[in-house]
């Protein structure tokens, strides 16, 4: 029997106390389940809601103990399989560092022009370049970067949300 | 009047935050603690002191005082509560949270934590508790501020006793249980979304119906989730196997659900299950899981397992069902209410002619896989699987309302396998985490809520030892509770396993340097007692038994004695080894299986 090893990208939302994150974490290390990326931030400061982005993968039966276990958890309000659910949008940010001069450094700068990467920081050595996109973008354009003088990348994992009017949270609950 | 007479009754009387926990584990309906004192729980201990609602039990290790509330729970139905300071009080309980968690027992867990300030600076018993315990509850919290310590305690229980029941631990840092803290009322519950809304999917119930209607072959698997609902889903479940004349097997959490004496029940299922009930989970057309989770000792080989059978998983807690085997029916919800739909949706059908099912159960019964050949030569040594027959034939004589406890081997499995339960929330054991040493103190927790039955520990010497310390506490209550070691001088299933797959190599397994058993009883005021050979069995049982005090009885037995019927780890419910004599690679051992635990 071959298992299909799919991804899946995991809204949850989550009351934002202490200690909210390590049970979200700790469940996926303690049950052997995989994070290529997290991201979290307090999206609803009135209710106290964090919202993490998980970027997971597994066989489909994994993927669905991922989201019931995550349900199980006493301060998760809800969890929300966005692959599964529809089209959605995911993004990430990327800080990328490229130290070098002369051509290189001008065939950089062309590049990160070509993807829309914005230089935050710029010397006469360097650049920090700012890059959002799906990534797959930021894969590309760190590869590209490559021999042109990456020194060092910086990368807030995906946040995503569904595409379209539905919204999968922010009912008024009792608190 | 003066201010504290005012206030008195309006909840506003200036209490300390040890005071406002008792008054709220009062208003739980809390009548027992199990504990042990410390610096950081001082002040809750001193509001113990004041107060006569709540009883204090105070055991001599940490780790007995949760598997105490454990029993206590497992035998009340109500939540069990466990008090202990911080740093090595709450790591010591640790064990405990995670055998409830497991075998999903209801648990608040107070543990003491250095005041607020200190948390972070490696102060005298500070530990992480919070942090240690949080893959080991349910649920955990510390409590930061005295206004929300009322609310955390009251929703702790909330969350022990809902859905899935588990353990709880609540973390009070010295500063709060000092502190004042006001008695706030109770508010709305944040735990309302987390409740299942609803009875069973009715969908769900007609398709079981439906194939209940039209199995050739059905079983239903039923495990703690039965006991965890409640005596009536239990009721329920008899009512239901009655109508429909199906059989019935069950796991080791879930004996007592359905009475063991009863036709229609095979016997446990799984790696040391009845020949009948493993073969007819592997024969089966049609599967009704009800409160059981698959467990791998339930399961073996889980491509094998029940290959051929239409499967329904009702259970409680969602991410229980498709976990390890995926079902064609999932029913979520409490194993009471599914049991009461199928039953009213079964009304009055008649019972469906199943008699050739029951005539290949039959012949699957026959071949007697617990059976035993015990020489009654007086001088003839005893089987343990003749003892603890003995030991349950001769407590039914007594008509005493009997809860047994185990620790863990071959003794539990052959408690499981011989002692017959006809009620429910009578057999004490720890499935899930396999604890060795649960036993003796599960016996003190069911003896201190039950205090005129009759409460046996069957236990294995090695086991035992773990926390024989609480012999201090059977001492110190004057709890009766009866000790009956299966004494092989061996970690009796690690040397079977050793036997079976590791070529005989007894490695570290032999119980070397034991106790006299006798002396040790008589060491801590109770009643020692020793059975060496058959001819004496009879007599230090019916003596046990007929002691007003704690016993413990030392019952030397077979040193080589194997627990069969075996299905070894990574073998199908088909290939049990039934007896020493049989083949093991014909039984599916393989160096794969060797692997698994």
């Amino acid at each position: 029997m071959t298992e299909i090893i799919q991804h899946s990208v995991i809204s949850v939302l989550i009351e934002d106390e202490s200690g909210a994150l390590a049970r979200v974490v700790g469940l996926f290390s303690g049950r052997g389940y995989n994070i290529e990326s997290l991201t979290v931030a307090v999206v609803d400061a009135e209710q106290k809601l964090s919202r993490i982005t998980v970027l997971t993968s597994g066989t489909p039966m994994v993927i669905r103990q991922i989201k019931a276990q995550l349900k199980r958890l006493i301060p998760v309000h809800d969890v929300c399989d966005l692959t599964e659910e529809g089209p959605y949008v995911g993004r990430e940010l990327a800080l990328v560092k490229v130290v070098s001069s002369g051509e290189r450094r001008t065939e950089a700068l062309r590049i990160a022009d070509s993807f829309r990467a914005r230089p935050v920081d710029t010397t006469a050595t360097s650049f920090v370049f700012e890059l959002t996109g799906s990534p797959e973008k930021i894969d590309a354009f760190i590869e590209l970067m490559r021999p042109l003088g990456l020194a060092e990348v910086s990368r807030t994992g995906i946040a995503a949300i569904g595409r379209g009017p539905s919204v999968f949270h922010l009912k008024k609950e009792p608190v | 009047m003066t201010a504290a007479e005012r206030d008195a009754g309006t909840g506003n009387e200036a209490l300390n935050g040890a005071e406002v926990l008792l008054r709220v584990l009062d208003e739980e309906g809390v009548e027992v603690i199990f504990g042990y004192p410390g610096g950081a729980v001082l002040p809750i201990y001193d509001a113990l002191f004041k107060q006569d609602r709540i009883r204090h039990i105070l055991v001599r290790h940490e780790q007995a005082a949760v598997h105490a509330a454990e029993a206590y729970a497992r035998s009340t139905g109500k939540v069990g509560v466990v008090l202990v300071t911080s740093g090595p009080g709450a790591t010591n309980a640790v064990t405990g949270l995670v055998d409830a968690l497991m075998d999903s027992i209801p648990l608040v867990c107070l543990a003491g934590q250095v005041p607020t300030k200190l948390i972070g600076n490696d102060a005298f018993q500070e530990a992480d508790t919070t942090g240690i315990t949080r893959p080991a509850t349910k649920h955990n919290y510390l409590v930061r501020e005295p206004g929300t310590l009322a609310q955390i305690v009251r929703e702790a229980f909330e969350v022990a006793r809902s859905g899935r029941p588990g353990p709880v631990l609540v973390d009070l840092p010295k500063d709060i249980t000092v502190g004042k803290a006001p008695l706030t009322k109770p508010a709305l519950s944040r735990l309302q979304r987390l409740r299942h809304q609803g009875g069973p999917d009715a969908i769900a119930i007609a398709r079981t119906l439906e194939a209940m209607k039209t199995a050739k072959r059905p079983l239903f698997y039923t495990g703690g989730g039965i006991i965890n609902s409640g005596p009536e889903a239990s009721d329920l479940l008899r009512r239901l196997a009655r109508k429909t004349g199906f059989p019935v097997t069950s796991t080791l959490m879930g004996l007592g659900a359905f009475p063991s004496p009863d036709p229609q029940f095979l016997g446990m299922l799984g790696m040391h299950g009845s020949v009948e009930a493993n073969m007819a989970t592997h024969g089966c057309d049609l599967l009704i899981a009800l409160g059981s989770r698959f467990d791998d000792r339930v399961t073996g080989r889980v491509d094998a397992f029940s290959p051929n059978s239409f499967k329904v998983h009702a259970d409680i807690d969602p991410s229980q069902i498709d976990k390890i085997v995926p079902v064609d029916v999932r029913i979520e919800g409490d194993v009471r209410d599914t049991l009461e739909a199928l039953l009213e949706g079964w009304g009055e059908t008649p019972a469906p002619d199943l008699s050739t099912w029951w005539n290949q159960i039959a012949s699957w019964r026959s071949v007697d896989g617990f059976g035993f050949t015990q020489d009654m030569t007086p001088s003839a040594i005893i089987r343990p699987q003749h003892a603890v027959r003995r030991l349950y034939e001769l407590a039914k004589e007594t008509g005493r309302d009997t809860f047994v406890s185990t620790e863990v081997g071959q003794h539990q499995m052959w408690a499981a396998q011989h002692f017959q339960f006809d009620k429910p929330n009578r057999w004490l054991t720890s499935g899930g985490l396999g604890t060795m040493g649960y036993g003796l103190p599960a016996a003190v927790g069911a003896q201190v809520a039950h205090p005129d039955a009759l409460v046996i520990d069957i236990a294995g010497e090695a086991s035992t030892l773990m926390n024989i310390q609480e012999l201090g506490t059977i001492a110190q209550y004057r709890l009766p509770v009866k000790i009956f070691i299966l004494n092989n001088h061996y970690m009796g299933m690690v040397r079977q396993w050793q036997e079976l797959l590791h070529g005989s190599r007894y490695s570290q397994s032999y119980s070397e340097a034991l106790p006299d058993f006798v002396k040790l009883a008589e060491a801590f005021h109770a009643t020692g007692m020793r059975a060496t050979h058959v001819g004496e069995l009879d007599d230090v049982i019916r003596r046990m038994l007929a002691h007003d005090g704690p016993v413990v009885a030392d019952i030397c037995v077979a040193e080589g004695e194997n627990c069969y019927p075996m299905i070894p780890s990574g073998a199908a419910h088909n290939q049990m080894l039934l007896g020493p004599d049989q083949d093991s690679e014909a039984a599916g051992l393989t160096e794969e299986g060797k692997m698994l635990v």
